[in-house]
């Protein structure tokens, strides 16, 4: 007890110890094993390609040269694009969602429940269950069959269809609860002060509710577009090897095609983007915390 | 925000609902389906869950996630609630820029993720296996464990400690008697996370496990890919299942501390 | 013979560049109410933290002492004080009895003890053991939560309490009582209260001495007779109750009355020898000090200025006579009401009054520090 109690008097004397000994464990591990190694990917892309696939000495920018060639441009207008369609869709089918919890009373907490517990369960099933869905033996197909909609299954799966389809579904709840946060902050009485000056509900809505929940859909639409832009996953399983985007791009270049220095170009503009993206939404002056 | 909801909004909610949940609920309940190539249910089946029990590798796989996951959280939750408290509750030069930082993996792609630290590993020569695989995962956890605890210190009282001091408590107890107990269910609840967020993982885990160390979601995947049989509906059931029971166990957790 | 529990010996505290506590010196003697009175911002929370042992001072020769012994070095829990915090600071997770029996177990109180102890402190306190002991600190009420708060220091038995606007969320006729209850505390326990607050009505009825704090020093000290009725700066003038403020310049008449002139008024002020011939000074009347006359019809001896009413407010106790004077400065009057209805005070706006109040009403005022 004695030196316990003279350790602490001596850690008072220096107030600056214990934040920095708190910090020191976390930071060092993230130091290493998250800003090196994205350095490191940094310093490949710029690098000669080896042989056997790894890399050499000696710098180039060629890799960055091959990614802005119509062909590799096209992939990154692919993702581009779809993740701008999959934002889009998943704003037009969330905000209602998003409007109908904050009004709800009694049934508030199941809905909010109801929406946070596809995101968080496996991703995986949830994809898988699409192919479940889409495919030519699947569910979709079997009940059009069935009501005589069609008379032969119709190609679902593995066309940009699917894939965007399965962007809305992974992402949507992303898009919903910040929304959802945002108009919960609606205070009820401006929507009173609104109506005795008298707006009817669609000026009320267009006037007082949408622009204060600007905060809330533009977090929800950064939460669901980078995501979209990064993800492997949703097009590797219902694209195929057709519907490619930048993240199969990456993926492939690390395995099959071998080539790590053109991967890591291709990461790197990603990376930029995104940082990009989140720079330009911290720097703005009415802005609201992304987490926490 | 309470007031009469439109017509429209309702129904637009309801199909929402139901396009959230109806392809994995549609999973689960095939996964049951004593047919094949599904689709048309032909009767009630346990089969394709007993198959699971001779499939080594969902077994083996199932394993080393437990693993996995076990290790990466006891480590992501310990790292993680020390920077949450040095965010909340120290000054220090730079916080802004740590707090930042910290968020980063957050917001970076997977496949990024994934790919840095296979370059890693491959540039100081260290074997792809269970233990890059805890490491990977220990490095994208840490940052949920982060915000959830940080959340829960939002909501406390920074006089709690200052009382239990007047008190007669040293710094040691009031950490442990006071600060401890409250920051309890924010642990727990951001160590749950972390379980599932790595128990999940299939990026990351693709690139830096190498042959041999497949985890449950690899396995999963070449399933996926390969579109066999229905004991994939059976695995994806009983994850689905277990995942949503410690996901509400952390959302009952999560909330800020009480005022005092 | 007075006991010096509380010394704080030229105490300085900086906080990156900024002086929250500059160079502050007072004394507490035992079993006294003391209160640091001033704005926010004024360096009284922080001076309360010095004693407390959260801060420690700037080491330029600051002191704390606490019994006679130098603490400056000594952690909080080593201080032996005992404290309530404004939001109180109830331990959420731990039961009534639980959180006012944590120093008792801190002390290695023998478990059976504790019940009992615990329950004399929160009768002392006004609260029914049996209905409290068990409860969570998030089913009690504001009131309720300061008491317990209350009674987990006192149990310990402290020689000094320091208190930091421990009344600051209740409600106005919560507050007035809490008041009276902690005056008869410190009273009937003996217990020293070092009490910080930014209502000057609050440390006028609870107070022995106030230290009037402004801006990380100590504008006066004294009892609240003393800072009310003799206020030494502008600032203490007017944060403790209403002033109005002239200035002039000093012109000597005799060796123990000073003469201050204002372009043609001359004012009689109590002798202040410091004051040197030709300064310029301010003087504080308080409203309740002055009387309304007739222009002319001023009494012999009493100062005066002449003015317009601009505005009669009613406020059932009193009536504030709001004039503009001549010069265009506001003055506010206040007069004790005799009954309006039967005894009417006989002015209405816009008419010509004279404001008048003896030469021993007025102060000169120092400077700020």
């Amino acid at each position: 007890m004695r030196s316990r109690r003279r350790l602490l008097a001596w850690t008072a004397r220096r107030p600056h110890l214990p934040g920095y000994g708190l910090l020191a464990p976390g930071l060092a591990w993230l130091a290493v094993f998250f800003v090196v190694p994205i350095l490191l990917v940094a310093g490949y892309s710029v690098m000669r390609r080896g042989i056997y696939g790894g890399v050499e000495v000696g710098l180039t920018v060629e890799h960055y040269r091959r990614f802005f060639e119509p062909l590799y441009l096209e992939v990154l207008g692919r993702t581009l694009l779809w993740s701008l369609g999959a934002t889009v869709a998943c704003l037009v089918l969330g905000y209602p969602v998003a409007l109908a919890i904050a009004r709800a009373k009694r049934w508030r907490q199941v809905l909010l429940v109801l929406v946070i517990l596809p995101f968080w369960t496996s991703f995986l099933v949830r994809t898988f269950a699409m192919i479940f869905l889409l495919r030519d033996t699947g569910l979709v197909n079997r009940a059009l069959l069935t009501l005589g909609v069609i008379d032969q299954p119709i190609q679902l799966l593995y066309t940009p269809f699917a894939v965007l389809v399965g962007l809305v579904y992974g992402f949507l709840p992303l898009m919903i609860l910040p929304i959802y946060a945002s108009l919960e902050k609606v205070d009820d009485t401006l929507l009173e002060a609104a109506e005795a000056l008298g707006a009817r509900p669609r000026a009320r809505f267009f006037q007082v509710i949408l622009p204060l929940s600007m905060p809330g859909v533009v977090a929800g639409c950064l939460l669901t577009f980078i995501p979209a832009l990064g993800s492997f996953v949703t097009s590797d399983l219902l694209g195929g090897a057709k519907q490619v985007m930048i993240g199969n791009l990456i993926q492939s270049q690390f395995t099959t095609a071998r080539n790590w220095p053109f991967g890591s170009a291709a990461a790197l503009v990603v990376m930029g983007l995104v940082l990009a993206i989140v720079v330009a939404y911290l720097r703005r002056p009415d802005r609201e915390a992304l987490v926490g | 925000m309470r007031r009469r909801i439109p017509i429209w909004v309702m129904v637009a909610t309801v199909a929402v609902y139901g396009f959230l949940h109806a392809p994995v609920a549609a999973l689960m309940v095939f996964s049951f389906n004593d047919s094949r190539f599904s689709a048309s249910w032909t009767g009630f089946t346990l089969d394709w869950y007993v198959r699971l029990l001779e499939r080594n590798d969902i077994l083996s796989g199932l394993g080393r996630s437990l693993l996995v996951a076990t290790i990466a959280t006891v480590v992501a939750t310990i790292l993680g609630t020390m920077l949450a408290l040095a965010i909340r509750r120290h000054q220090f030069r730079g916080r802004r820029t740590v707090e930042s930082l910290l968020y980063l993996p957050l917001v970076t792609p997977e496949i990024i993720l994934g790919i840095s630290l296979l370059g890693l590993f491959v540039a100081i020569g260290f074997p792809l296996g269970v233990t890059s695989v805890i490491v990977a995962h220990v490095t994208f956890c840490i940052s949920f464990v982060t915000v959830v605890v940080v959340a829960r210190l939002r909501g406390m009282d920074r006089h709690l400690e200052d009382a239990a001091m007047m008190l007669g408590a040293d710094e040691w107890d009031a950490f442990w008697k006071v600060t401890v107990p409250m920051l309890a269910p924010g642990i727990v609840a951001g160590a749950l996370l972390a379980f599932t967020m790595s128990f999940d993982d299939y990026v990351i885990t693709s690139f830096v496990s190498g042959p041999g160390a497949a985890t449950l979601p690899v396995v999963v995947y070449g399933m996926a890919r390969r579109n066999i049989e229905p004991s994939i509906n059976a695995i994806s059931t009983i994850i689905v299942v277990v995942t949503s029971l410690l996901l509400l166990l952390a959302d009952r957790l999560r909330r800020p501390a009480a005022a005092g | 013979m007075k006991v010096r529990v509380v010394e704080l010996h030229r105490v300085s505290k900086t906080f990156a560049n900024v002086r929250a506590v500059d160079t502050v010196s007072f004394r507490v003697d035992e079993g006294e109410f003391f209160s640091l009175l001033g704005p926010s911002g004024c360096g009284k929370t922080t001076t309360l933290r010095l004693i407390a042992g959260f801060e420690t001072p700037d080491a330029d020769g600051g002191e704390v002492r606490i019994a006679g012994a130098r603490v400056n070095e000594r952690r909080p829990y080593e201080r032996g004080l005992g404290m309530v915090f404004q939001s109180y600071a109830l331990f959420p997770h731990r039961d009534v009895e639980r959180n006012v029996g944590f120093g008792l177990e801190q002390r290695g109180t023998p478990r059976n003890e504790i019940p009992s102890r615990v329950a004399k402190a929160l009768e002392l306190v006004r609260l029914d053991p049996a209905t409290f002991t068990k409860r969570m600190p998030a089913q009690l009420s504001g009131g309720e939560r300061q008491r317990v708060a209350l009674a987990r220091a006192l149990v310990l038995e402290p020689r000094i309490l320091l208190l930091d606007e421990p009344l600051g969320a209740l409600d106005l006729k919560l507050r007035k009582q809490m008041q009276l209850e902690l005056k008869a505390l410190n009273r009937s326990l003996g217990i020293t209260f070092v009490y910080v607050t930014h209502d000057q009505e609050e440390a006028l009825a609870m107070s022995d001495r106030i230290a009037v704090m402004d801006h990380a020093r100590i504008a006066q000290l004294g009892n609240p007779a003393e800072i009310y009725e003799n206020p030494r700066t502008a600032f203490v003038a007017s944060f403790i109750g209403d002033s109005n403020f002239f200035e002039g310049e000093v012109e000597r008449a005799n060796a123990d009355a000073v003469m201050v002139t204002r372009a043609t008024t001359r004012f009689l002020v109590p002798g202040d020898s410091n004051v040197p011939g030709g300064a310029t000074v301010r003087i504080a009347v308080r409203p309740e000090w002055m009387d309304l006359f007739a222009v002319g019809a001023v009494p012999e001896g009493e100062n005066s200025v002449v003015g317009t009413v601009a505005e009669v407010i009613y406020l059932g106790e009193t009536i504030h006579v709001l004039l503009a004077r001549d010069d265009g400065e506001p003055l506010k009057v206040a007069l004790r009401n005799e009954g309006q209805l039967a005894n009417p005070i006989g002015w209405r706006r816009g008419a010509r009054v004279a404001a008048a109040w003896r030469p021993e009403d007025c102060q000169v005022l120092a400077e700020d520090p």
